[in-house]
């Protein structure tokens, strides 16, 4: 099988309607760990951001709003990210966002190609997230709705984006 | 007026070819002509006529796959199997266009955060359709509900005693919105369950497989 040069990274964020601790995110925080490692066994999985000394990345808040949590993750290809997020267990928790998260009128899900094995940093993650919502989607940040393929030259791969 | 559509559906006027179809499909994999011409019950040279046209046509696929698992020479020769063809056929008169109308309600839905509107609203659609359903019976079966589903191109098929479903309806809505259409649908049939009296004994579960309905119907008893 031919093994494609790039990896694609992820990066979506929520707005939580309650405190992380609090009886309404109780159903969300419960079913963490069982999801995380579905996405670890689920085909094309490479990696997926904890923050130190959790198995998830709750305790992580890189934007200026304080209830904002990240998922931020590494996989070999879109269809096989598409599979676990839209055709696994995970749906589950999909159908129920609204339960746990605020609706974001702003994109709060990125997608970009980065060379296979690079493990992204959240400060690249969060230019994408910005260069997708400054210009739309592009070849450096896109959606699911709206992909773009893995660049054909493998000597170069999208650069980051200007700040 | 679509010319290749109409040749496609016309082709199903003849009992035995849509016989022929129809087996293909419910059968949900591939399908060779003679347990097909077996299975409707005509001669095996008119079975593999009527599945080539349906394939020319796009309205099933074929597949060359030995069937022993044997390979090079001697092997013997691959068996030429039918399946659905993915391809969406439709005939509306007059034009209309529900899957335009329907992509535009989605992204509207999306972009207002109204999920559990669409929710709310599936619910109480599958609740009437359930408590329809009681009307014209003591109580009711899981079958009478499966029947239902049927007539709504759900294609329910049962899989170690739950109720799973072949089609999704909502396709192409559901590539575009997975996890609206998907909520929608589960509260659609959570709805049905509870206005058919069924809800105390069965239960819908989300469980993607494959292409088909994300969800399952399955009897509450059974579960661990």
């Amino acid at each position: 099988m031919h093994r494609c040069p790039f990896h694609l990274a992820l990066l979506n964020i929520g707005r939580l309607r309650a405190p992380i601790d609090s009886p309404q995110i109780k159903d969300f925080m419960d079913g963490l760990d069982a999801i995380n490692a579905l996405a670890e066994r689920s085909p094309g999985f490479v990696w997926r951001y904890t923050s130190p000394g959790l198995n998830n990345a709750t305790a992580t808040r890189p934007f200026s709003d304080d209830d904002i949590l990240i998922n931020f993750g590494t996989w070999e290809s879109r269809e096989q990210l598409w599979d676990f997020v839209y055709r696994s267990q995970h749906l589950e928790y999909l159908v129920r966002r609204r339960e746990w998260f605020q609706h974001m009128a702003e994109p709060f899900l990125v997608l970009w190609w980065i060379p296979a094995g690079h493990t992204p940093t959240l400060e690249e993650a969060r230019q994408r997230l910005d260069k997708l919502r400054r210009d739309g989607p592009s070849p450096e940040a896109f959606t699911f709705r709206q992909p773009f393929e893995a660049p054909q030259n493998e000597l170069e791969p999208t650069p980051a984006p200007d700040r | 007026m679509d010319g290749a559509q109409i040749e496609a559906m016309g082709l199903l006027q003849d009992p035995a070819r849509r016989s022929l179809y129809e087996y293909v499909v419910t059968q949900g994999r591939e399908v060779g002509r003679n347990e097909a011409a077996q299975a409707v019950g005509v001669q095996r040279t008119l079975a593999a006529f009527h599945l080539d046209r349906l394939a020319e046509v796009g309205l099933l696929e074929v597949e060359f796959r030995r069937l022993t698992g044997r390979s090079g020479p001697g092997a013997g020769r691959p068996a030429k199997l039918y399946r659905r063809a993915s391809t969406e056929h439709a005939i509306s008169l007059p034009p209309r266009d529900y899957v335009r109308a329907a992509q535009l309600f989605g992204e509207a839905i999306e972009r207002a955060g109204a999920d559990q509107s669409l929710y709310a609203a599936a619910r109480d659609d599958g609740l009437a359709a359930g408590r329809e359903l009681a009307q014209s019976s003591e109580s009711v079966s899981l079958e009478q509900v499966g029947d239902m589903l049927r007539e709504r191109g759900y294609e329910p098929y049962d899989a170690d005693g739950h109720v799973r479903m072949r089609n999704c309806p909502f396709h192409s809505v559901a590539r575009q919105f997975p996890s609206l259409t998907c909520g929608m649908n589960v509260a659609l049939l959570e709805g049905v369950l509870q206005g058919s009296g069924l809800s105390d004994q069965y239960r819908v579960r989300t469980d993607p497989q494959g292409d088909g309905c994300c969800a399952t119907i399955g009897s509450i008893s059974n579960e661990s």
